[in-house]
């Protein structure tokens, strides 16, 4: 791939052919606003924010444009700015000023740009404000809808679409009605919706927000322990309690996506009924025993069945390596090729 | 059979119609002819015809244009002129056959005029008609004369000769007519029509498709409905030569799906289509292949924009595609390369090929030739739909076709190009029409819809009318069209409420700014063109509105309030009478008095006051009545 020069705001940079406008100013640290562009997502062009002039003469988005060699690009030229302003103040006036008590608040892409392009209470009391009163869909037990928040982006359907080939949400009505909808617009956990959450993640407001829960202290990198695919995660702990799960973006497992028992299957850590114990039975119950205790009692009963008597069925949580040794013991040591796997979560 | 056969077959049966024995009573049955009451009309004659033991043939066409006079009834007689009856009902059906067809009396005061070389005496050549004389009609050739479910009918009147003549040049002469025509697209654009086959043509791809915009949408826009209805053959012609000229060899017509009886001839026309050999494999002994496929649209305003257009063909939600996009014509339908034209664009390229690029530059402007379509609507004494050449001034159109203003009221404004034209004033009526005058005066051709308005029209409603269209059938993908024509529209609203703040105006404008250069298609580009063009030539009544609370035109319900005369009232009672929520009192010859806070400005009261007496008025801004009082 060449490298092309173009230039931004009077700043030369380079950038690859084949990439955006808003792709080369972010891969050289520069701010074009913008909403609906997300990078793991294709460009849809929608929010019209990241629009800019293109050598003097057009005026077009930046996410959808290809670099050219020589080409100037300006993001404060006034018309530039005017359709920009506009544009933004047009969705705070349809947007709740509930920022305090908003989930996204301080991450919020809405407040980033606002704040960026410049809007001030004077400028958006010029407009009649008009927020959606849509009820909340709370039906799915991990996150909730708020289309009264939504700014129809449509990075949620494109995450649905292009990342997990769901399609569990699409476009529906037309105008102003228009919303992101289920097919038949039924609550989200009577769709196709399989929770996995990365729609949330993605959502620059809280029109996707999961369920109110405590913000962490700190945060730990781990492994999920769910699976052998084995992605990488960040856990959320507050005291010695874990209050959430989001994907380790450099983790070149997963690179950050999760899916719905990684994301949100961690209450159990600090379940009351969680086993923490090896149980041993005696006299026909179960009672709390050492490791020692435990493997020893294994030992000696594995050895008094060898051969076609015994068979072992594997765990698709444990790691592929573990689960090779299985097979590997079952076989060498156990003296019978009766294994087998759940292979399945 | 070749063509020539096939032509000189139709020929026969068109001539044996127009020279025979028989009368003929050719009926105008298209949509809006039925909805004035054609069929009942067709009956009346049927009725009439027996009973009086009279033969005659009753042929049904399409429509010719002037809705004022529907519905319209041709009556030809052997040997004698071609008689136009307007406004036909039942009792005048059973009166023609009796003075008319049994006798010799052409009833001249019910005729709209001649068609023809012929001429009787007393009626005047329709062509002559000042309503008519200026009109050029090509789309609109066969429409109202040929029946369109008979394709020899088309045939033997220059039908499919011009794909005839087509198939025996190259792809690349058939685009070099188009382009030398001179022809842009008719959907409203303008694009060159030429270039676009060009590019078509010249776009790499095995598989490429043809497709017609017949997803007309525009509030007050039929035209390309009487096309297909009265002459759909032409729009099948026009796409196979298209199809042949730039390689294709599947066509869509993307068609209403609120127009069932446009759908059914267009079916009837493919069908015959394929039996004479000018659809399907091996056009007229060529190797050349074509077929048609129609698609009833799927019932949104913005499936008429041509990249939502595909998607919906595709079974997609229709929603323009995103610029910076590759053209339609490298990847359009299924990413295909396709040809995409409005209905009267393919209508006019048979009789290019078949006529030649010169004949069709012969008229119209050295930059818009042709003519252009127009649905002439609103307050003047002719509406409905009109061809004239393109060069022609507003003041032409609406003061001689359309016949000026009806009841005598005084011209306002005419609005050009549905929901994304503007609105122009009496100065600018002498601006002729074409595409570039029309868009450097605010407004646009657009598809051809033509709304005039008189004195009694408030122009912030207008505009707040057509931000009430946009605003729904807004695809609602980007944000300055979804929340823009809203706010556009919330704003307009509250002005006609007299909530209507100082800073409001400078706002619409700055909005509408930005909803032009930030949308992504043209339906939100072009969406403010409406408030713009009103500010620019009726700031004034925005102002008025704002400022004094007042409705100059006294049409914004809010603003105004009427008013008894004391010294005129006779007090004959019928307002009270009339009155829906009983806010009239006074006794039987007394004057009588409205009871403001009851009133819901129906203008009711207005309405029924004796012309004698006019001692009902209406006031704005409302406190005028208190300096009445």
């Amino acid at each position: 791939m060449s490298s092309v020069t173009i230039t931004i705001d009077g700043i030369k940079i380079s950038a690859e052919e084949g990439m955006t406008v808003l792709q080369a100013a972010q891969a050289n640290g520069l701010y074009i606003p913008n909403l609906c562009n997300h990078p793991d997502l294709r460009p849809a062009g929608l929010c019209r924010v990241c629009v800019v002039k293109q050598d003097d003469w057009k005026i077009t988005i930046s996410c959808k444009l290809p670099v050219k060699e020589g080409m100037v690009i300006s993001t404060e030229d006034p018309a530039v700015q005017q359709i920009r302003k506009n544009t933004v103040e047009l969705l705070i006036a349809n947007h709740p000023m509930t920022c305090l008590t908003c989930e996204a608040d301080s991450k919020c892409e809405l407040q980033r740009v606002a704040h960026y392009v410049g809007i001030t209470p004077d400028s958006i009391n010029r407009y009649r404000r008009s927020v959606r009163s849509i009820p909340l869909d709370t039906s799915n037990p991990f996150f909730d809808i708020d289309h009264n928040k939504c700014i129809m982006c449509g990075i949620c359907v494109r995450t649905c679409d292009e990342l997990q080939n769901i399609n569990a949400i699409d476009y529906a009505q037309r105008g102003v009605a228009s919303l992101i909808s289920t097919l038949g617009n039924k609550p989200i956990a009577e769709s196709r919706c399989e929770s996995c959450g990365e729609c949330v993640v993605r959502c620059p407001v809280a029109a996707l927000a999961t369920k109110k829960s405590l913000q962490p202290m700190r945060e730990v990198r781990s492994i999920c322990s769910y699976c052998g695919v084995g992605c990488g995660i960040h856990l959320g702990v507050r005291g010695d309690k874990i209050v959430g799960v989001r994907g380790d973006q450099e983790n070149p497992v997963n690179r950050g996506s999760l899916c719905v028992k990684g994301r949100f299957g961690y209450r159990f850590i600090n379940h009351p009924e969680r086993l923490t114990t090896p149980l041993v039975k005696k006299d026909g119950v179960l009672v709390e025993a050492s490791w020692d205790e435990a493997l020893d009692r294994i030992v000696e009963k594995f050895s008094e069945h060898k051969g076609e008597k015994f068979a072992a069925l594997a765990s698709a949580r444990i790691t592929n390596e573990d689960n090779y040794l299985i097979q590997k013991f079952t076989r060498a040591v156990m003296g019978t090729n009766n294994i087998d796997h759940c292979a399945r979560l | 059979m070749s063509f020539a056969e096939l032509q000189k077959k139709a020929r026969q049966e068109w001539d044996e119609l127009q020279n025979g024995d028989i009368p003929q009573i050719i009926v105008g049955t298209a949509t809006c002819g039925r909805s004035a009451g054609a069929m009942a009309v067709i009956k009346a004659f049927e009725d009439a015809l027996k009973e009086k033991g009279v033969q005659a043939v009753i042929v049904e066409v399409g429509c010719i244009g002037p809705c004022y006079a529907e519905p319209l009834v041709n009556i030809a007689k052997p040997g004698k002129a071609v008689i136009a009856y307007r406004n036909v009902t039942k009792a005048m059906a059973a009166e023609l056959v009796d003075s008319y067809l049994i006798g010799d009396d052409p009833l001249p005061h019910y005729t709209l005029g001649t068609i023809g070389e012929k001429t009787v005496e007393g009626i005047p050549r329709i062509l002559d008609t000042p309503s008519f004389k200026p009109q050029e009609r090509r789309v609109f050739r066969n429409c109202g004369i040929i029946d369109p479910t008979n394709i020899n009918h088309y045939l033997a009147n220059e039908g499919y000769a011009g794909l005839n003549k087509a198939l025996g040049m190259t792809q690349e002469a058939v685009v070099d007519e188009m382009k030398r025509s001179g022809l842009r697209g008719r959907g409203g654009g303008g694009f060159p029509a030429g270039r676009k086959w060009e590019a078509g043509l010249k776009a790499k791809g095995s598989q490429k498709y043809v497709v017609c915009n017949a997803d007309e949408g525009d509030p007050g826009a039929f035209m390309d409905r009487a096309v297909i209805e009265g002459d759909p053959h032409s729009v099948i012609e026009g796409m196979i030569i298209a199809g042949y000229a730039i390689g294709a060899d599947t066509g869509y017509i993307y068609v209403r799906a609120e127009y069932p009886l446009a759908i059914r001839r267009l079916e009837r026309a493919i069908k015959q289509a394929h039996e004479k050999g000018f659809l399907g494999k091996n056009i007229l002994g060529t190797d050349f292949s074509f077929d048609i496929n129609i698609f009833p649209g799927a019932g949104a305003f913005v499936c008429g924009e041509s990249t939502a257009l595909t998607l919906s063909i595709e079974g997609k939600r229709g929603m323009p595609r995103v610029a910076p996009r590759p053209r339609t014509t490298e990847a359009g339908l299924y990413d295909k390369p396709t040809l995409l034209n409005n209905v009267k664009t393919f209508s006019s390229a048979p009789m290019i090929i078949t006529r030649g690029a010169e004949w069709f530059a012969s008229v119209g402007t050295e930059k818009s030739t042709g003519t252009a379509i127009f649905a002439l609507t609103g307050k003047v004494n002719n509406c409905g739909l009109i061809e004239v050449p393109m060069g022609i001034t507003l003041r032409e159109i609406i003061f001689d076709i359309g016949g000026g203003i009806a009841d005598g009221g005084k011209f306002k404004a005419v609005q050009t190009g549905g929901p994304s034209g503007g609105c122009l004033p009496e100065a600018l009526l002498d601006t002729p029409i074409d595409y570039d005058s029309l868009d450097a005066a605010g407004s646009i051709m657009g598809s051809g819809g033509m709304v005039v308005m008189d004195e009694k029209t408030c122009m912030v409603d207008v505009a707040r009318y057509f931000l009430d269209f946009t605003e729904i059938e807004s695809c609602g993908q980007c944000v300055p069209c979804r929340l823009g024509t809203k706010q556009l529209l919330d704003i307009l609203k509250d002005i006609c409420k007299g909530k209507g703040k100082k800073k409001d105006l400078e706002l619409l404008v700055e909005l509408s700014h930005s909803v032009h250069g930030g949308s992504v298609c043209g339906l939100g580009q072009t969406a403010a063109n409406p408030v713009l063009s009103t500010i620019r030539y009726f700031r004034d009544e925005y102002e008025a509105h704002i400022n004094d609370k007042c409705c100059p035109a006294k049409v914004c319900k809010p603003l105004i309030a009427f008013h008894i005369l004391e010294d005129k009232c006779a007090g004959c009672t019928l307002c009270a009478r009339s009155c829906p929520v009983s806010a009239i009192s006074g006794e039987k010859k007394k004057v009588h008095v409205i009871d403001q806070k009851l009133c819901v400005q129906c203008g009711v009261c207005m309405e029924k006051c004796p012309k004698k007496f006019s001692a009902v008025e209406c006031v704005s801004p409302k406190e005028k009545i208190m300096e009445v009082a």
